[in-house]
């Protein structure tokens, strides 16, 4: 049988689902709610000096029928007094004294750091988390983004809270920059014991056409927002593997971004998080998807035979390569399953608008074909095709060769000019123009 | 014309009977799943007499994890597949879905069920373990839903349990009731099978337990009984020539019809008299065996009737026609059933009154009772202290215990005669009834 149990830089709980710090860790009733359902862990939402908040607060990107694929919010961190905030922390912590409690922490000075690092770790937190990744209101104010944006800055507070901080240190990262290692190398060198990512992305959701103002709308004006939800997986997915394979972070992560099902927190581990943490699918759906995610996630690490998430974390790391590095020789064609197809030809328009012409119309019948010697392998149209399993790639070369970029380089051979005979499209069919017309 | 030929091989019958609720694939099951909105406290549950957390077995399902949507099932019904065909879900599950306020079509639950039960069944997964053995040996009688699902939950206490069943197959009414179009007799077995093998416990096929010897053998060698008998035969109506060839009573019927198949009896101008369930499931079945004119002959009007209103669209949709306030009064015949008399009524203050001088024939080559079924008064007769109600239903306690402590009951024989899932949720009571019984009121 499984075993859950996590310990993120001497942070332990007893599965890695953590509740990310955001609106559903702003109260001790609802954390507390949140581990009887089932959840490891919880990220106070941000401890600082309190703020003051406008309404409306978030906007949505609806995909189809698919409500919330992505959030935007303009809330600042916690409203409420410290105090109060304590309180309710060290009440959690008796009641639950082997979850994980972590306080999230945002202020300016370092009198200010030092003073609330202290109260956190009286009130009972197992570990901090500096938020140095909201990337809109507070950054104005030089904090969140701001700091985590600029590498040095960042190092220096991250200095700050270690000299009085006798917990775990985790510094959470904005997304909001080119290149998330550098940050990620500045809180490892800085003496942060673990990194979390990713925090929101700068974003507009929409605008109302009809008044002309972005949403959220307040009062007739809005603001950009910090984005997330099911739409950043794959971003935050990059960014903790791009940390991950990193040599110089030196400290483990917790993973944050997307996380709606057990298997999006799957995919987080396997790329290197040791914890998930979670903020959209609550706001969605409550903490009862808990029992999904840890069923899903035992029933995932029984069959596959792990028995700690240790065995897991990482595990696709070394997978990941640089496009150099990726065997040139190896080569996969599109097949269609005729029983499965229904007809609805996109693959087809797909292949051949999209990609390159290598499906065709067979006349009397709705079934498109694959012209395989056009097919390039790209996966499109398998991608567009809506039955399950109709479209698969099937593998033509032997498995015998293996030839990447990067050794072609090294032996001279490569294209070079813009004439080159040996570009990979060099004698591979394209339509005369011409047949463009009167095609539609 | 008749809808339906008189099916003459397994795969004309295969036709006839074609599935009303056919599995799903892959495709279906994912854009399905997809459209749950994952509602709190989720009405679904709460209308499912055995309460499986469907919204979590549905994001199980889109999440890929089909297993474990399957074991959400199982925790909850031991029945997971059979109920997701058979359940009348218009008026459970399904009717509750939030969607319906809206127009929108609710989600398919019953078939999403199936489909992760299904993937199970046929990919033969273990997906729970007995209890080591605690030193009880429990008898139930009647391997129908009750019975098995009683069985599997002392299996997972560790009890010895084997089952005593009178016939030959295992589900009860599940495959000699149930109509052929919401479940074959081999989806109904191999889950029987899978059961079977996941918690182990015995059953003895052409065993009835009839006689108080039988009764003193089981006190004798058992700790704890569980009664799961179900009911009885059609009760008569007394009707002068109900004892023609070719006057059947519903359940026996449908029996024939299951275990015969193409092979079974059936009119070709057929009678059916009753308004539940059973008659819109007979007269439905004697369309499908390719019968000519089948009627439905009700003695109250349209409105009065028992049937789900979907199961007479059903029969209507076979081609069945109905007479409402129509009474039967005598069956014609020598030997053979030629037709039958009926008589027309109307309801006064809730009493049928039969109209003078109202009477009508009907040529028919069968007339099916659907009238209702006996309750096995005369073998529980013999049990001793056992209370029954005016209506011959075993009393029970919350916890499903009789008045004869040893004995515990449930499913048709208690509740009168509702649904499969019902008799699976209250064996599983029962189970949990034995449970505390014997552990907690014998040990102390
Ligand atoms: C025609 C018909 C159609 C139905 N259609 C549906 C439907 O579509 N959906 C649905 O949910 N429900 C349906 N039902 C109801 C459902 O089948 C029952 O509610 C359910 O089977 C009851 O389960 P049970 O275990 O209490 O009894 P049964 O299913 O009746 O099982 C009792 C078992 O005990 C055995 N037994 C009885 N006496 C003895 C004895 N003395 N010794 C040994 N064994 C004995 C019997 O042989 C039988 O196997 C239908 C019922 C009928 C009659
Ligand atoms: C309304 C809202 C408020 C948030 N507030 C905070 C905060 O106070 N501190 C913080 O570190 N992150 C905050 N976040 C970011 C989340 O903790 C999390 O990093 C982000 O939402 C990505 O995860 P998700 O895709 O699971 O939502 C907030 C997010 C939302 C939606
Ligand atoms: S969720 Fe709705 S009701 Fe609750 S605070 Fe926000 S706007 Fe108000």
């Amino acid at each position: 049988m499984a075993n859950l149990f996590t310990n993120l830089a001497g942070i332990t709980s007893p599965n890695p689902f953590w509740l990310a710090s955001a609106p559903p860790t702003n109260s001790g009733y609802q954390i507390m709610k949140a581990f009887d359902a089932g959840w490891g862990g919880a990220v106070w939402k941000t401890l600082g000096v309190p703020v003051v908040n406008v309404s409306s607060r978030y906007g949505a990107l609806n995909y189809r029928d698919t409500r919330m694929m992505g959030l935007n919010n303009i809330e600042l961190i916690t409203d409420r007094p410290l105090k109060d905030n304590l309180k309710e922390i060290e009440e959690v912590k008796k009641y639950f004294p082997k979850h994980a409690v972590i306080a999230s922490l945002m202020v300016e000075t370092r009198e200010q750091w030092h003073q609330i690092v202290k109260d956190a770790e009286n009130a009972g937190a197992d570990g901090l988390e500096l938020n140095f990744g909201c990337p809109h209101g507070m950054c104005e104010r030089g904090m969140g983004s701001a700091v985590g944006q600029e590498p040095h800055v960042l190092k220096t507070i991250v200095g700050w809270v270690k000299e009085v901080a006798t917990t775990p240190v985790i510094v959470k990262l904005t997304p909001n920059i080119t290149d998330i290692t550098v940050p990620a190398v500045a809180a490892s060198q800085g003496g942060g014991d673990a990194i979390s990512l990713i925090n929101t992305i700068q974003s507009l959701t929409g605008v109302d056409i009809d008044n002309f103002v972005p949403y959220p709308v307040v009062d007739g004006k809005s603001t950009h927002g910090g984005y997330c939800g099911p739409a950043v997986k794959p971003i935050a997915l990059n960014m903790v593997k791009e940390c991950a394979r990193h040599p110089e972070v030196k400290i483990p992560i917790s993973g944050i971004g997307g996380i709606e099902n057990w298997r999006d927190a799957v995919e987080h581990i396997l790329l290197g998080a040791s914890s998930v943490q979670v903020c959209t699918a609550v706001m969605h759906y409550g903490f009862g998807i808990i029992r999904e995610m840890v069923a899903g996630l035992e029933q995932y690490m029984d069959e596959k035979g792990f028995q700690t998430l240790d065995e897991m974390v990482g595990r696709a790391v070394p997978n990941v390569q640089n496009w150099e590095n990726l065997n040139l020789k190896y080569k996969v064609v599109a097949d269609i399953n005729a029983d499965k197809c229904i007809g609805c030809q996109l693959c087809y328009t797909a292949c051949d608008d999209g990609a390159h012409q290598a499906i065709g119309l067979v006349e009397g019948s709705r079934v498109p074909e694959i012209i395989e010697e056009n097919c390039v392998g790209c996966n499109l149209c398998s991608l567009v095709c809506p039955v399950e399993d109709c479209i698969t790639m099937v593998r033509r070369d032997d498995g015998s060769e293996d030839l990447t970029w990067a050794e072609r380089t090294a032996a001279g051979d490569i294209p070079n000019t813009f004439n080159d005979q040996r570009g990979g499209g060099v004698g591979h069919y394209v339509p005369e123009p011409k047949e463009g017309l009167k095609k539609n | 014309m008749p809808e339906y030929k008189r099916p003459k091989s397994p795969t004309e019958y295969a036709e006839n009977f074609a599935p009303i609720h056919p599995l799903m694939n892959d495709t279906q099951a994912h854009y399905e799943s997809s459209r749950c909105l994952f509602c709190y406290d989720a009405p679904c549950i709460n209308a499912c007499p055995t309460g499986i957390d469907i919204p979590l077995f549905i994001r199980q399902i889109n999440s890929g994890n089909v297993t474990g949507a399957a074991r959400t099932i199982y925790e909850a019904n031991y029945f997971g597949h059979a109920c997701g065909n058979v359940c009348p879900t218009e008026v459970l599950c399904e009717g509750a879905c939030v969607y319906n306020h809206q127009d929108v079509k609710p989600i398919e639950i019953g078939r999403l069920q199936s489909y992760a039960t299904d993937q199970v069944i046929r990919t033969d997964k273990q997906l729970f373990q007995p209890a080591r053995p605690n030193g009880y040996k429990v008898a139930v009688i009647g391997a129908g839903p009750a019975g098995i699902s009683c069985a599997c939950e002392l299996r997972m206490y560790g009890y010895e349990v084997d089952i005593l069943e009178a016939k030959e197959l295992p589900s009860g009414l599940t495959v000699y009731g149930v109509a052929p179009y919401k479940i074959t007799n081999e989806e109904a077995l191999e889950e029987m099978a899978w059961l079977e093998k996941q918690f182990g416990f015995c059953v003895y096929y052409k065993r009835p337990i009839k006689s108080r010897a039988d009764l003193d053998q089981l006190e004798e060698q058992y700790d704890a009984i569980f009664l799961g008998i179900g009911l009885g035969n059609t009760r008569p109506m007394g009707l002068p020539g109900e004892e023609l060839e070719g006057v059947w009573g519903a359940t026996e019927f449908i029996e024939q019809l299951r275990l015969e198949q193409e092979n079974a009896m059936a009119g070709q101008r057929v009678v059916v008299v009753g308004g539940g369930n059973t008659a819109m499931d007979a007269a439905s079945e004697s369309a499908r065996m390719g019968a000519e004119v089948v009627g439905i002959a009700y003695r109250r009007s349209q409105a009065e009737m028992g049937a789900y209103p979907f199961e007479y669209e059903l029969a209507k949709g076979a081609g069945v026609s109905a007479w409402f306030n129509a009474q039967p009064v005598a069956i014609h015949g020598e030997s053979q059933v030629i037709g039958i008399r009926l008589v027309q009524t109307e309801t006064v203050d809730g009493k049928v009154q039969q109209l003078p001088d109202s009477e009508f024939d009907l040529p028919c080559d069968m007339v099916i009772l659907a009238t209702g079924q006996e309750k096995q008064t005369s073998f529980l007769s013999q049990i001793h202290d056992l209370s029954l109600d005016k209506k011959g239903r075993i009393q029970v306690k919350a916890d499903h215990q009789t008045d004869n402590p040893m004995y515990f009951a449930a499913g048709d024989a208690v509740n009168g005669g509702a649904e499969v899932v019902n008799a699976v949720a209250e064996g599983k009571k029962a189970a949990r009834g034995i449970h505390d019984y014997l552990f907690l009121t014998k040990n102390n």
